[in-house]
C-alpha cells in the first residue's frame, strides 16, 4: 500500500512510496505553494490532498519540512535542534545515543553544541536535514534545499541527499529549479508551468545512480527537453 | 596608527571629566555668581562628604531605587505577558492597539494629580507613575518583538507538534529575548528619570525629595549633589541592564 498525494485544480499529481520526486518550473509557479499545502502549512481551497489516503488536515511530524532559508531554531544548539525531533523519548540515554546517530550521519560531529550562525551554509543545511531524519517522518518535503550554497557544497550537497535517499528509502518531495538536480536525483520529474499550474511532464526515471550526462543519451535527451519546455533553447 | 588612537581613547573620558571640572571650577569662582547660587567643585564635594557621613544619601537613595524596582517590576510582570498575548493574537492586537497609542503619549507626569487622589501620599503614588512610565512601552516593544518572529519558526514548531507551552519556551520567549531587553533598558532610564519628578511631589523621601527639600533650604551643593547622585545611578542601572544582555541566553547571536 504506497503513500499517494493527489494535488488537484490544475494540477493531480500521484506519488508513491520511496520515491524521489522533483519538481521543477518556472518561478512563482505555485511549486513551493503546492509543496506547502502538502506540508500542511497552507490550506487549499479547492481539491484534495491525500496521504495514505488520509486529507492533509495541518502539519504533522509524518512529513517534515526542509525549509528553503535555514528552518533551524536560532537559539537552539546543533544537538538541541536534532533533539525536537527525539522530544518523547523516555530514555534519556537512548535520546542521547539517536541525537549523536543522526548528527554523525550528517557529518556534523565534534559541532553538536555550535549554534546555526556559527556553522557555514552548508552546515546548516546538514544539520536541518538530520533533524528531520531524526524523527524518522514518512516523508521529507524540501524547498529548494540548495538555494544560497556555493557550487562545490551544492553538488556535495545533492550526493549527500541522494545517498541518504538510497540508504533510508525515505519519500522524498523536492522543489528545485536547477533542473541537472532533478535530472540526477529524482526517480520521478515532474516539471510546472506557468500559473496557473499546470502539469507539463511527469515521467519516471529510473537510472542507476551515480547518473553521468556525458555517458548516458537519455538523460541528455530528458535535459533537452525539460530545458525547451521551460522556455530555454539548450542548444545555444 | 589606530593602535596610538585606542591607547590615547582610554584616557580621554578622564581628560573630559577633569576638564569640565576645571571649568566649573572656573566659571564659579569668576563668574561673579555667589556660591548660594552656583556652588564650586569643592563646596558640592564636602556636602556630598556630609550626606554620606550622616547617612541622607544613603536613605534617599534606596527609598528612590526601592521605587523603582517596584515600579518595573510590576510593569514587567504585566507588560511582557500582554506584549505577548497582542503579539500573537490579532483580535487583542486590534482592541488594544489604539487604547494603548493613546496612553503612551501621555506623560506619566500627567498622571500625579490621579495618583495621589487614588493612592494618597507615600510610596503608592510613586510606584505607580513609575510602573506607567514602563508598562506601555514594555508592552508596545513586546508585541512589535512577538509580530517580528521569522513565521518559519512558528512552522517548523507545528511540523514538530510543539504544544502551546512549547511554542512559548522555545519559541517565544528566547526570540523574543533580545529585544525585551533592549526594551527593559530604555524602560529602565525612563523609569528613574520618572521617579525623581514623582518624589518632588508625592514623598517625603527619594533623591527627588533631596533636591526639592535642598531647594527649599536654598542648598544648592545639596542639589548638585542629589543631581550626581541621580546621574550616578542611573548610568550604574544601565549598566546593569546591559550586562544583563550578554547572558548566556543570547549567545545564539553571536557577539555583536
Amino acid at each position: 500500500m504506497g503513500d499517494f498525494i493527489t494535488v488537484l485544480e490544475d494540477v493531480n499529481l500521484e506519488f508513491f512510496d520511496g520515491e524521489m520526486v522533483c519538481v521543477l518550473g518556472p518561478s512563482g509557479c505555485g511549486k513551493s505553494t503546492m509543496l506547502r499545502m502538502i506540508a500542511g502549512f497552507e490550506p487549499i481551497s479547492h481539491g484534495r490532498i491525500l496521504i495514505d489516503n488520509e486529507p492533509v488536515k495541518g502539519p504533522s511530524a509524518n512529513n517534515v519540512f526542509v525549509f528553503q532559508h535555514s528552518g533551524l531554531l536560532p537559539w537552539m544548539t546543533v544537538w538541541e535542534n536534532v533533539q525536537l525531533g527525539l522530544r518523547q523519548m523516555e530514555d534519556p540515554a537512548e535520546q542521547a545515543a539517536q541525537i549523536q546517530e543522526y548528527i554523525d550521519m550528517v557529518e556534523l560531529t565534534n559541532f553538536e553544541h555550535h549554534f546555526p550562525h556559527q556553522l557555514s551554509g552548508g552546515m546548516q543545511r546538514r544539520a536541518e536535514l538530520g533533524r528531520a531524519l531524526a524523527v524518522n517522518p514518512d516523508m521529507l518535503i524540501m524547498d529548494e534545499p540548495f538555494t544560497g550554497l556555493d557550487f562545490l557544497t551544492h553538488m556535495k550537497m545533492r550526493e549527500e541527499v541522494v545517498n541518504m535517499h538510497e540508504f533510508l528509502g525515505k519519500t522524498t518531495l523536492m522543489v528545485t529549479h536547477f533542473i541537472d538536480d532533478a535530472l540526477i536525483m529524482g526517480t520521478r520529474i515532474v516539471v510546472m508551468n506557468d500559473t496557473p499550474a499546470e502539469v507539463k511532464l511527469n515521467i519516471l526515471l529510473d537510472s542507476s545512480h551515480p547518473r553521468d550526462f556525458s555517458r548516458n543519451e537519455e538523460l541528455r535527451d530528458l535535459r533537452d527537453e525539460i530545458y525547451f519546455m521551460l522556455g530555454v533553447n539548450y542548444a545555444v | 596608527m589606530s593602535d596610538k588612537t585606542e591607547r590615547y581613547a582610554r584616557y580621554l573620558p578622564l581628560a573630559s571629566v577633569s576638564g569640565i571640572l576645571v571649568l566649573w571650577q572656573l566659571i564659579s569662582s569668576f563668574s561673579g555668581w555667589s556660591e548660594n547660587v552656583l556652588p564650586g567643585p569643592w563646596a558640592v564635594a564636602s556636602a556630598f562628604g556630609e550626606l554620606i557621613a550622616n547617612g541622607t544619601l544613603l536613605q534617599h537613595a534606596v527609598a528612590s531605587l526601592f521605587r523603582v524596582t517596584a515600579g518595573f517590576y510590576i510593569a514587567v510582570m504585566l507588560g511582557i505577558p500582554l506584549g505577548i498575548l497582542i503579539g500573537r493574537s490579532l483580535a487583542l492586537r486590534s482592541a488594544l492597539d489604539p487604547i494603548i497609542n493613546f496612553m503612551r503619549p501621555i506623560s506619566p507626569l500627567a498622571w500625579i494629580p490621579l495618583a495621589m487622589l487614588w493612592f494618597g501620599i507615600g510610596d503608592k503614588p510613586a510606584v505607580f507613575l513609575i510602573f506607567l512610565s514602563s508598562f506601555f512601552p514594555l508592552v508596545t516593544s513586546t508585541a512589535v518583538a512577538v509580530r517580528r518572529i521569522n513565521p518559519t519558526y512558528f512552522q517548523v514548531a507545528a511540523n514538530f507538534c510543539f504544544s502551546r507551552k512549547e511554542v512559548l519556551m522555545k519559541v517565544i520567549l528566547p526570540a523574543i529575548t533580545p529585544d525585551v531587553f533592549t526594551a527593559l533598558r530604555i524602560s529602565v532610564s525612563i523609569a528613574w528619570l520618572v521617579v525623581v519628578a514623582a518624589e518632588m511631589i508625592a514623598v517625603q523621601s527619594g533623591l527627588g525629595y533631596l533636591i526639592l527639600d535642598a531647594r527649599n533650604g536654598l542648598r544648592m551643593d545639596y542639589v548638585m549633589v542629589g543631581m550626581i547622585v541621580i546621574g550616578l545611578i542611573g548610568v550604574a542601572l544601565d549598566h546593569l541592564m546591559l550586562q544583563l544582555s550578554h547572558m548566556d541566553s543570547m549567545a545564539w547571536r553571536g557577539r555583536v
